[in-house]
């Protein structure tokens, strides 16, 4: 841990974070993906987290998640700590996002929203068959809450599309929107700018500014650095499974060791490739 | 389906013109030639050999020349503005083509029933001609742009009018086919309607029919029980249709049942025959036969109740372990499942363990349902017409299948059945988006379970016995091919596959031995042509085709119509 998150630490007000993470490790047989990676998200703040390919960020998303047991460590949501079970985590509050985009291709946009909304309604069995009052009224405030977010992401008019129909920036909003649907209070969004153009990245911008601003915490992936630098509260920077830095945008953009783990020492440049 | 030989364009363009009175000449010998007489031998395939008396046969080939004339007046006359909506010249190949067939396989029963070539009467050739002239006619036909079928609207009134005719079309196409006692013209009817079926496909008008029919589902569901009601009085108090009919629907029941398991969870289940023996064996030990070995008689509807948990609670056992692996796996978990069940029954005659079900003898001399005075086993008369004892389970099972299609539709459009959705599509994706998928799948196959042993109990009262040898894995295949091949994760393909798998082989005796042949080589080729099954889901449709962009685009707004 270095000095500035110290510093980031003491900064923070003395309530519990909305996210700690504690010294999680991920290990599969001999290889440590994660290593001892601490982490704390606050209400309301844009954490953005970067490293080179191969740094381990999506396996630590997938550990927060609960699509992978951590081999140590604790995940912990406003206090609560989560069981290794995604289904559990997304009840909890925290919903994700894909690198590769995993929406339900078949699905229109709203039926794919309205999948989100699953974990926040109950009604079993019995009452879809009868239609009885409590299917009646979570069917239409499932409809009319689905719509709502595909009007909040800018997919208004698309509710009757199929998602395999849709262009790609399109589908990285819905897949959003699908996670907003189960009303977290944490999203976590894996690379949501990959392959986009400088229009779409900066509308991406705009969006994660939004979802910040109507209370969430947001957690991003990302390789493109302008986008992170410009969006975040503070940057966590992984390589090698390891915290290298965390602090402020402008803190982790002028450390050196950020710089040489991007674009390598000269001697050292296995990584180069992966400057954005 | 024949392969269309590709016409050079030369030939197309220099004789095209020519096509349309060439097709109405072929279309009027066809006509002319049926009102003639076709053969001298009186006593084959119905009477063929009166003039201007047409005999079933002949009655088929004016049909099939009709619909000919109606398609070229489409294009050319005063049905043209029909022609602007439907595809006639790529339906009047696909009718051709099947005249053609059909007349050529009318002169083959000829000869061979009659004895050699002599017994065809000019009718017949004149016919024939027709439907060379006709097909050459449909070759030289240009295809022609269309309006999109999805905008095509006819007044409410007369839209529902046109479900009510299909509905009545289907109930006296069944009724004539199942009394038709000879294989030939059985089999002739088959091409029939076969074509006539392909040739709506060709022109557009089925999926015209499709948005009809998603528009006014209230009515066609309303339509297809007033015709499944009707069709007993058809059969004129003969009760050997209905032995079909009731038994169609006990198949049908179980299928839909294992429908909403492998159409709508998507997991494959190869022992479901199980659950409705476990309903049959409850509904059996639980009656008052004397070889029943339960003391408890309650009336029927709690027995019903009792199989059907008993059933349930079979899915659950064996659902709970095993849903956990996936595809393969459990498939062969639950093949394994079904021989345990059946070898259990066999086995449980008092020599090994508590005699339950007399082992291979089964429970015999069940005797017929009871409710108050009226018995299912005597004939009732209504409406001056007798009803026998299958109509009246087989009024009984309609009532069961309509709770079924409830159950099965209400499931699917639900928040469950969202949920199953996103199971088949993404598994790792659903349970990341919050969705129970473990007790989802559980659900599935525990309301498959059940709604089979609702099935089986009444079906342990219309056999009159419940053995083991009933409940083979080759009848678990049976159901699982009628969803295949009806089309899986919808209520009218797995009723068409019912009727398939169940009527064909009562039908055509001739073809039991080789029945496991050709329904083996059926679904092979259903695998390479049409995956999806005859009457496919859209969305299952699509996962079946996931590179094809087109179909994708095309069938959005089918998907969105059923959505909202």
């Amino acid at each position: 841990m270095t000095v500035t998150a110290a510093a980031v630490a003491a900064k923070a007000p003395a309530r519990v974070p909305l996210l700690q993470a504690e010294g999680v490790v991920m290990r599969f047989g001999g290889l440590t993906a994660v290593n001892n990676v601490t982490m704390s998200v606050n209400e309301g703040e844009i954490v953005g987290l970067i490293g080179p390919n191969g740094a381990g960020k999506t396996t630590f998303f997938n550990c927060l998640t609960g699509m992978y047991k951590p081999t140590e460590g604790h995940v912990r949501l406003s206090g609560v700590e989560l069981p290794p079970k995604p289904r559990a985590v997304v009840k909890a509050g925290m919903a994700r996002t894909f690198q590769n985009i995993r929406l339900f291709a078949n699905m229109t946009a709203l039926e794919n929203v309205m999948v989100g909304r699953y974990c926040r309604t109950s009604s079993g069995a019995f009452t879809s068959i009868v239609h009885g009052p409590k299917f009646k009224r979570e069917e239409a405030e499932t409809r009319e809450r689905a719509q709502e977010l595909l009007d909040f992401v800018g997919l208004g008019t698309s509710t009757d599309h199929l998602a395999r129909n849709m262009p790609y920036g399109n589908q990285r909003r819905l897949e959003i929107a699908r996670a907003l649907a189960t009303d977290p209070k944490l999203v976590l969004l894996d690379e949501p700018t990959a392959g986009m153009n400088p229009l779409e990245t900066r509308q991406a911008s705009e969006l994660i500014f939004k979802i910040r601003d109507s209370g969430l915490a947001v957690v991003v992936i990302e390789h493109d650095m302008r986008f992170i630098f410009n969006l975040c509260d503070r940057v966590l920077c992984l390589v090698r499974g390891a915290t290298l830095v965390e602090g402020t945008p402008d803190e982790v953009q002028s450390d050196p060791r950020v710089i040489e783990a991007y674009i390598g020492t000269g001697t050292d440049d296995d990584d180069a490739k992966d400057t954005p | 389906m024949i392969k269309i030989p590709n016409i050079p364009e030369s030939v197309v363009v220099k004789h095209g013109p020519k096509a349309w009175p060439l097709g109405l000449v072929g279309a009027g010998l066809l006509i002319i030639g049926s009102l003639l007489s076709w053969s001298y031998d009186p006593q084959v395939l119905g009477d063929l050999s009166i003039r201007f008396n047409p005999g079933g046969l002949q009655i088929m080939a004016i049909a099939l020349g009709l619909v000919a004339v109606i398609l070229l007046l489409t294009d050319k006359g005063p049905l043209t503005s029909l022609g602007q909506w439907a595809d006639t010249a790529l339906a009047l190949r696909a009718l051709a083509t099947w005249a053609l067939l059909f007349m050529t396989m009318v002169l083959v029963a000829i000869t061979l029933e009659a004895g050699g070539l002599v017994n065809i009467e000019p009718g017949g050739w004149i016919s024939f001609l027709g439907a060379v002239l006709l097909f050459a006619a449909s070759r030289l036909v240009l295809p022609k742009e269309t309006r999109d079928l999805a905008q095509a609207r006819l007044p409410g009134w007369a839209e529902i009018l046109v479900i009510v005719a299909l509905m009545a079309a289907i109930l006296f196409g069944t009724a004539h086919a199942l009394g038709l006692t000879d294989a030939w013209e059985f089999v002739l009817f088959l091409m029939l309607v076969t074509g006539l079926v392909i040739t709506g496909v060709r022109a557009g008008f089925l999926s015209w029919l499709g948005h009809v029919t998603t528009r006014h589902k209230h009515v066609l569901m309303l339509a297809a029980f007033t015709v499944a009601f009707l069709f007993p009085f058809t059969q004129n108090g003969s009760d050997a249709n209905m032995s079909i009919a009731s038994q169609v629907l006990i198949f049908a029941a179980a299928a839909m049942g294992l429908n909403i398991v492998v159409g709508l969870a998507g997991l494959l289940d190869l022992g479901y025959i199980a659950f409705l023996g476990a309903g049959a064996y409850v509904g059996a030990t639980m009656s008052t036969s004397a070889f029943a070995t339960i003391g408890w008689k309650p009336p029927f509807f709690v027995v019903m109740l009792v199989g059907a948990c008993v059933s349930g609670t079979l899915g659950l056992i064996i659902g709970a372990p095993t849903l956990r692996v996936s595809g393969d796996y459990l498939a062969i978990v639950t093949l394994g499942f079904g021989e345990i069940f059946r070898l259990t029954m066999f086995n449980l005659d008092g020599n090994n363990g508590p005699n339950l079900t007399h082992g291979p003898n089964g429970v015999p001399a069940i005797p017929d349902l009871t409710f108050g005075s009226f018995n299912f086993g005597d004939t009732h008369t209504l409406l001056g017409i007798p009803l026998a004892r299958f109509s009246n389970y087989y009024f009984l099972l309609l009532v069961l299948i309509a709770f079924i299609i409830l159950v099965f539709a209400r499931l699917n459009n639900s928040r469950i059945g969202r949920g199953w959705v996103a199971i088949r599509e993404d598994e790792k994706a659903a349970e990341a988006m919050g969705v129970n998928v473990f007790g989802l799948k559980i659900l599935a196959f525990v309301v498959g379970a059940f709604l089979a042993g609702l099935a089986g109990t009444i079906k342990a009262h219309q056999d009159v016995s419940v053995t083991p040898d009933q409940y083979i894995f080759l009848e678990s295949a049976f159901l699982l091919a009628a969803i295949v091949l009806g089309g899986m994760g919808t209520v009218a393909g797995v009723l068409i596959g019912a009727v398939i798998l169940k009527l064909l082989p009562e039908k055509l005796r001739f073809f039991a031995d080789y029945r496991l042949l050709l329904f083996g080589l059926l679904l092979v080729l259903m695998m390479r042509f049409r995956p999806e099954g005859l009457v496919a889901s859209r969305r299952r449709q699509l996962e079946f085709h996931e590179e094809d962009e087109e179909l994708a685009v095309r069938v959005e707004g089918d998907i969105a119509e059923v959505v909202t």
